[in-house]
């Protein structure tokens, strides 16, 4: 037997560890580094999860539970891991192109090629997806008043799958390298013949079977939106946050499967010489672009909508008001789903298209402008008069608010095909669509996680911290893009590896520190942890309405027990808690209780994860037997698997009716709150209501 | 949601608690189905801007065996219909091996289906129409391809409800499993129609 036949075509010299050693410079160093990092990161995860005995905690009670609850934040764990890498690819390639003037960059071109392909591969499928999957993971049950999702271990086995994807891509990185042809992978760039691999094999086999796992969040969402609801709970007395999640759900039931399309036909090109992509023999390189953007379209909205869901919940909580023009608020957000399917070809205006095609896609993609512009109005209306209280998630507001209307504005302009024409591929695009993700999606995510985390973990994320942390991001976010809308129109090309024109440098230079600013922002996120922990007993709020909260999930204890609600609620109209609170008569109490059936934890999703990874990984190496085995193992596993009844959990309702009761105890003795010590060791988290009159 | 309205008599599950958890179940299906029919429908459309890209070699007429269609189209439609008639002995009588007995004529049907089909590519290979002469051809494997690996991903489906109509008989369960199968079932024939049509009725006409 060959070592092929056991290894493929995985060789020594692939092992990118041991690149610096063999030939010593600083590019050798950061990639060789970065590997390293990796590696010994891992390492120090298993020493420390063994040193502690962790083991059995971290199976039993996190990778094999099906709680949607731990499920999203397991999702928003894997994004911030992530982001650690998306942001220090970030700031190399900041460094890179300060100091590319005529060519005089620290890495090689490849290298760099390498950098902005994987930023943009971790930072769209590795954090943004796995961020605002987390958010609706956690959030849809407990906001509609059911127990969990529809499917559970569905849900279990699309986070295995998203996991495989990220490991991945982490694995490229210690192993052969990613490829270079940028986040959206082009062929025939990333064709057989010009880079036969691995690269390429690595983006394929990671965003299929990842988006395998997006594809099914989004029906379980959507199942469970449609069908799980507490009863009385009718469409438009629904939460916002879930109108924004459901749309999010079916444009990823839509929009996922011409990614998984192109990308399985990317595949077929590269493992078995099909000729889809190719330049030859028929290949139309322009199916890739238009199927990759019929997804990559719809999937900026995926990423955006619930963003938007969680600042409409926060206007409404923070300026103590109801949400001015639900109604209007969710037809914009439908509007939104239905015509992001209709604006894909803006992405590649200059790419051969008659005039009159590329006008009406110029004039749809200005129209979706109009209902984001209703939005944005609605949330000004929510805060006038309201009473607002500047704390963290304010602030994130306050960033949004200024800076995506600057990227929704040079959205606009990019609408137009005559102007896109005279910027495309420069450094204007790449400012236009960080201004929107940045200040959009993750200010949106992480003001969500100020709101929400004492949902999770019983305590408060601390003030000022946050506060300092928030406007380190507006601060850096702001010096590190809005200058590449400079040199963009200066015709700075993206992704160029080097340039001649002296009057960049200024601007390159501002972007740097802006860098620095976002990265010392990203460790702020930490510090910001940190604090809150070891000062968790004054930040403490067990009682769960630590903001005076408007929806169900307020009406639980924090962290909620994993059955949620003792009974299913009955709900008579929006904001259903606000409601009871406004009334004079929250939590309404169950005349008697019941036992509760929880579906039994279940290794199904590592058992996908482990055997995805390893046919990704042998599919991208081609090692053949691997491959075969992973992919009938997995086939064999939910066979026989399929004979069993699935197994639950029986809560006794005598335990349900203790922890309730003892909830509701510590309840009255507690002293409710105002808004005026909302952010002092008196918020347990039982809010004196400011809604009588508000709402 | 409520539990006075029967939504799937074809399960005969009567008015129980199992009605909304079948329910979601299959409406959970639907859904995938749909998503999977927009992923047939992006194969077809690049099939449909592929049929000319045949760069001169075997095209439309060189690969199209009327005969061999029509006789699969017959035998899948065949598996429909005796699946048909397992979704309606398993609502009208409660008799396990008449059930399995129609099971066992729609997988025959299907195998033999499968069979015919693995004949026909076996013939493209010999003509040289591989697809890797052509984007034509490539878009042609990968269609007739994708929906074969769902029959036989179907068969396989198929064999482990013999296996647990065998074990526990006519559940609630696995009526509700039998249904989402009918589903996928009669969801893979309208996608035949499609490729009949489309791939080889249009090829040469």
């Amino acid at each position: 037997m060959e070592m092929t036949d056991i290894f493929g075509r995985l060789a020594w010299a692939d092992l990118v560890l041991l690149d610096v050693f063999r030939s010593p410079s600083v590019d050798t160093a950061v990639s060789s580094g970065a590997a390293w990092i990796m590696v010994l990161g891992a390492v120090a995860v298993v020493v420390w999860l063994t040193v502690a005995g962790r083991w059995g905690w971290l199976w039993r009670d996190w990778l094999t539970t099906v709680d949607h609850k731990k499920i999203g934040i397991m999702y928003i764990t894997l994004g911030f891991i992530m982001m650690a890498r998306g942001i220090a690819e970030g700031v190399v390639m900041r460094s890179y192109q300060a100091t590319a003037y005529q060519g005089g960059a620290f890495l090689s071109e490849e290298h760099w090629a390498e950098l902005f392909s994987t930023h943009g591969t971790v930072m769209i499928f590795f954090v943004a997806m796995p961020f605002i999957t987390g958010f609706m993971n956690y959030l849809i049950p407990l906001q509609i008043g059911a127990r969990d999702m529809a499917f559970p271990v569905l849900n279990q086995i699309s986070l295995g799958l998203t996991g495989t994807g990220a490991a991945l891509v982490m694995i490229s990185l210690a192993l052969g390298g990613f490829e270079t042809g940028g986040w959206t992978a082009y062929p025939p760039f990333t064709g057989a013949d010009f880079d036969p691999g691995p690269g390429p094999d690595y983006w394929v086999w990671s965003i299929v079977l990842s988006g395998f796992g997006s594809m099914f969040s989004g029906l379980n969402f959507a199942v469970t939106i449609y069908k799980m609801r507490a009863p009385g709970m009718d469409y438009l007395k629904m939460p916002v946050f879930c109108w924004t999640a459901l749309c999010t759900s079916i444009l990823l039931i839509f929009a996922l499967p011409p990614l998984t399309v192109a990308g399985l036909m990317q595949a077929l090109d590269r493992l078995l010489g099909f000729h889809f992509f190719t330049n030859d023999l028929g290949g139309n390189m322009m199916n890739y672009a238009n199927l990759f953007w019929m997804f990559g379209h719809p999937e900026v909205y995926i990423l955006i909508l619930p963003a938007y869901g969680i600042f409409s919940e926060l206007t409404a909580t923070f300026a103590a008001k109801r949400l001015y023009g639900y109604t209007s608020l969710v037809m914009a957000t439908m509007s939104i789903a239905v015509i992001s399917f209709g604006v894909w070809l803006h992405h590649f205006f200059t790419m051969g298209q008659s005039p009159s095609i590329n006008a009406a896609f110029g004039i749809a993609t200005a129209i979706i402008a109009v209902p984001t512009g209703v939005k944005v109005y609605v949330w000004m209306a929510t805060l006038w008069r309201g009473r607002i209280r500047m704390t963290t998630p304010m602030v994130y507001m306050t960033g949004f608010f200024i800076l995506f209307t600057i990227g929704g504005f040079s959205g606009i302009i990019l609408a137009n095909p005559a102007i896109n024409w005279q910027v495309h591929n420069t450094q204007f695009i790449v400012a236009h669509f960080h201004n929107v993700l940045l200040p959009g999606l993750i200010f949106g995510i992480f003001a969500g996680i100020h709101i929400w985390f004492p949902k999770a973990y019983g305590f408060r994320l601390h003030e000022r911290a946050g506060t300092i942390t928030a406007i380190l991001w507006i601060v850096g976010f702001a010096m590190t893009f809005l200058p590449l809308y400079a040199v963009g129109l200066l015709g700075y090309p993206r992704r160029s590896a080097a340039f001649d024109d002296p009057a960049f440098l200024p601007y390159m230079y501002v972007s740097l520190t802006g860098a620095f600013i976002l990265l010392a922002a990203f460790c702020g996120l930490f510090v910001t942890l940190g604090i809150s922990i070891r000062n968790r007993d004054s930040l403490a709020v067990p009682l769960g309405d630590p903001w005076d909260g408007r929806t169900l999930e307020w009406a639980t204890p924090s962290p909620p027990p994993p059955w949620n609600f003792p009974v299913i609620p009955q709900v008579s109209s929006l904001d259903a808690f606000a409601k009871e609170k406004a009334e004079g008569k929250p939590y309404v109490q169950p005349a008697e209780y019941r036992d509760i059936e929880l579906p039994a934890p279940t290794s199904a999703g590592m058992v996908v994860m482990v055997s995805t990874t390893a046919l990704g990984f042998a599919l991208t190496w081609w090692i053949w037997w691997l491959a075969a085995a992973a992919a009938f193992g997995l086939v064999a596993y939910f066979f026989v698997r399929s004979f069993f009844e699935y197994p639950h959990v029986v809560i006794p309702a005598i335990e349900v009716q203790r922890v309730n009761e003892a909830w509701i105890e510590a309840l009255h003795l507690c002293t409710p709150v105002n808004r005026d010590h909302e952010d002092d060791p008196r918020n347990r988290g039982h809010a004196a209501t400011d809604m009588a009159i508000a709402s | 949601m409520s539990q006075e309205t029967n939504v799937h008599p074809g399960m005969n599950l009567g008015y129980t608690d199992g009605e909304h958890e079948a329910e979601v179940k299959v409406f959970g299906f639907w859904v995938f189905v749909m998503s999977d029919l927009v992923t047939f429908g992006l194969v077809f459309a690049i099939f449909g801007t592929m049929a000319g890209a045949t760069a001169g070699g075997p095209g439309p007429e060189d690969v199209t065996d009327l005969k061999s269609i029509a006789l699969q189209t017959a035998l899948l439609l065949g598996s429909s219909f005796g699946f048909s008639w397992a979704s309606l002995s398993m609502k009208y009588h409660d008799q396990r091996w008449r059930t399995l007995g129609w099971l066992a004529v729609a997988a025959t049907s299907a195998l033999s289906f499968l069979i015919v089909e693995a004949i026909d590519f076996r013939d493209w290979y010999h003509m040289g129409a591989v697809p890797q002469r052509s984007g034509y051809l490539s878009a042609l494997w990968a269609l007739v391809g994708l929906h074969g690996l769902h029959v036989a991903g179907g068969l396989v489906w198929m064999a482990a409800m013999t296996g647990q109509i065998l074990r526990y008989g006519l559940t609630d369960q696995i009526k509700s499993r039998v249904t989402r199968m009918g589903l996928y079932w009669h969801f893979l024939d309208i996608v035949w129609i499609g490729i009949f049509s489309m791939v080889f009725l249009a090829g040469v006409a």
